[in-house]
């Protein structure tokens, strides 16, 4: 499901898990989709004392974050986030996994059920240097963050930052703050119009909660 | 109709019967099963004594109350301790055996002189490791080494209960093991863990007594247990009953020992504990010390000899009567029932951390079956982590050296106790 390969060094390389610390409050019941290996779990659990829980398709990965004493189970967020009672965490998160989701508006309506808070952190489609591949070369991009070829990647459902602002609407959640981190690190804040957020943001991280009618 | 009361047995008070010569006859045997009996004549085939364990707690004030609404009183639990408990008694850990099991996990075996059953998980530095931890794993109700079983002796008759005893069954065992570990003053076991039977049993702790379990590791296991299963016990138990020496359960009584019939039940279940590949592994079609198939029913093959040997062997440290009562009591476990069907419901607001775990080869209890237990943990919203390990060891494989199996309940049971403040 995640589309990162786990290292051991993934929590502190990984910029947008730094960005998912900062969104979450101490303490608080957390659950990973597509937790990988564990590395965002264990970085909350280390620093933010966290309840944390994970979902993690592949069983390698799964055995080695129960290993490390976490709380993992071997699942799949497009068939077994169902299973989860209303409200039964502070935050679901979701880093790096909707684009290999089968059906994200599903998945997406399943973290606001669950939890108060989603968070969810994606690669931007929107990005000037895939959409100038697009342009320049009529080729399906390949990035450094995007390696695999369009025939083996495991992300189908691609989108860009804009679009998950639609999803966002359409699901009636509400975008509590968003922030999108370009190549070379730099955090765009919300202070920042939509459409440069889409256009020089490599990754985005939402935190989204309920809207409240 | 004929079938039906042959293969059923009533239970019978055990007095001396006539035996006539003829019940000895072998005439209805497979050859297979005469060489069975020859081999275990050689071994000597008078019926062990209950084996008595290194330690024993009997209760004759406090009855155990049976889910069949029989009492039983006095009751015996014999067990085995490793490592110490701690002064706040919050480090003990509970160790629940399989169906042929005992008490003897990580110690030699009175009768076999063999060591323990799961040396491989506990033990100084082991992931149960007992430098931290104080070990404590007791011999079923019902079971053969030294609790009380249908081989005890009844204190109504003086004689051994036979057939009379209760039947009992996982609840029942469980309900019996929370006395011992309340008259050791533990209120909290820091963990519960068992394989197979021993995993119905951390379930029953789990669903029943979540206050007073901390972690659990069910492995191997089922919150029910499948028509298959209980059709392969039916077959182990009707083995055991057509023997003619089981004698209606009173064989201790007629001085007999249903040792064929044991030995084809163990046999059978054998079978069910491995897998195709391992067996083919193993001993694909190699014959046994012979360069061609003799053409009669001597044990041809390899794999024939290993399931006789494993039959005879078990014999010497098993009663026949604990075979049966103890196959029941696996075969009425359903915690599905006991909560409308609904297994969620036998977990309800759950604070117990758990670690479930399966085999990719267990066909007896398939990973289908732990993650029913899995949904229903998560549709509590509970602390659950799970792995299936890859294997082709089957069902067994919880009993041998499977290193993701170790580190996993190793790395599991170590956040537990950083969880418990236990370091």
């Amino acid at each position: 499901m995640n589309s990162h390969t786990p290292s051991p060094h993934d929590h502190t390389t990984r910029h947008d898990h730094l960005i998912i610390k900062t969104m979450i409050s101490p303490n608080a019941r957390v659950l990973d989709i597509g937790c990988g290996d564990g590395a965002l779990l264990e970085l909350l659990r280390e620093e933010k004392n966290v309840d944390g829980r994970g979902i993690e398709i592949s069983q390698k990965n799964v055995n080695h974050a129960v290993a490390k004493g976490l709380s993992v189970i071997q699942g799949d967020a497009d068939q077994d986030l169902i299973n989860y009672p209303d409200n039964s965490f502070d935050y679901a998160v979701l880093s790096l996994t909707i684009q290999a989701t089968k059906n994200p508006k599903k998945v997406m309506e399943q973290l606001m059920r669950i939890a108060d808070y989603a968070i969810v952190s994606f690669p931007n489609f929107g990005h000037w240097r895939i959409r100038w591949q697009i342009l320049a070369f009529g080729r399906m991009p390949v990035t450094d963050k995007l390696p695999e070829q369009w025939y083996d990647t495991p992300n189908i459902h691609f989108c860009t930052v804009k679009d998950f602002v639609t999803l966002c609407k359409n699901i009636d959640a509400r975008v509590e703050e968003a922030i999108t981190i370009n190549k070379s690190g730099y955090e765009f804040s919300d202070k920042v119009p939509l459409f440069i957020h889409n256009l020089l943001g490599r990754e985005a991280v939402f935190l989204l909660s309920k809207n409240k009618r | 109709m004929s079938l039906t009361r042959d293969l059923t047995h009533e239970p019978k008070k055990c007095t001396p019967s006539m035996t006539s010569p003829n019940e000895k006859n072998e005439q209805n045997l497979t050859p297979a099963d005469q060489a069975a009996g020859q081999s275990v004549a050689e071994e000597g085939a008078v019926q062990p004594a209950i084996q008595s364990g290194g330690q024993q707690k009997t209760f004759k004030d406090t009855p155990l109350k049976l889910e069949s609404g029989a009492a039983l009183s006095p009751f015996t639990i014999a067990y085995e301790t490793y490592g110490t408990l701690n002064d706040d008694k919050s480090n003990a850990i509970l160790i629940c055996h399989a169906l042929t099991g005992d008490q003897y996990a990580a110690s030699k075996h009175p009768v076999t002189g063999k060591e323990g059953w799961w040396e491989i998980m506990i033990g100084p530095g082991k992931p149960i490791d007992t430098d931290k931890y104080f070990v404590l794993c007791p011999n079923v109700i019902g079971g053969c080494m030294g609790s009380t079983g249908p081989a005890s002796t009844n204190p109504a008759t003086g004689k051994a209960y036979g057939l009379e005893f209760p039947v009992i069954t996982i609840a029942d065992m469980v309900a019996a093991q929370t006395h011992l570990v309340e008259s050791l003053g533990i209120k909290q076991l820091f963990s519960v863990i068992g394989g197979s039977m021993g995993g119905m049993q951390v379930l029953e702790w789990a669903s029943k007594y979540s206050d007073r379990v901390f972690s659990a590791i069910p492995i191997a296991t089922a919150a029910r247990h499948s028509s298959q299963n209980i059709a392969f016990h039916e077959v182990g138990r009707q083995a055991v009953m057509a023997d003619p020496e089981w004698k209606s359960g009173c064989y201790l009584e007629e001085n007999t020992n249903p040792r064929k019939g044991l030995a084809v039940a163990r046999m059978a279940a054998h079978i069910t504990y491995l897998s195709d590949n391992a067996l083919h592994q193993k001993f694909g079609r190699n014959l046994q010390e012979r360069e061609k198939i003799t053409f009669g029913f001597d044990a041809d093959f390899q794999v024939e000899s290993y399931l006789r040997h494993q039959g005879f062997r078990f014999v010497d440290r098993f009663d026949a009567n604990s075979y049966l009562y103890i196959t029941r009591a696996m075969d009425y476990f359903d915690l599905f029932a006991e909560h409308d069907g609904i297994l969620a419901g036998a977990f309800q607001d759950t604070k117990t951390r758990f670690c479930v775990v399966s085999f990719t080869s267990d066909w007896l209890f398939p990973t289908k079956e732990s993650r029913q237990i899995v949904h229903a943990l998560t549709a509590n919203a509970a602390n659950v982590s799970f792995v299936e390990i890859e294997t082709d060891k089957g069902h067994d494989a919880f009993l041998l050296d499977e290193p993701e199996m170790l580190s996993a309940i190793r790395g599991f049971i170590s956040a537990a106790a950083r969880q418990k403040g236990l370091t």
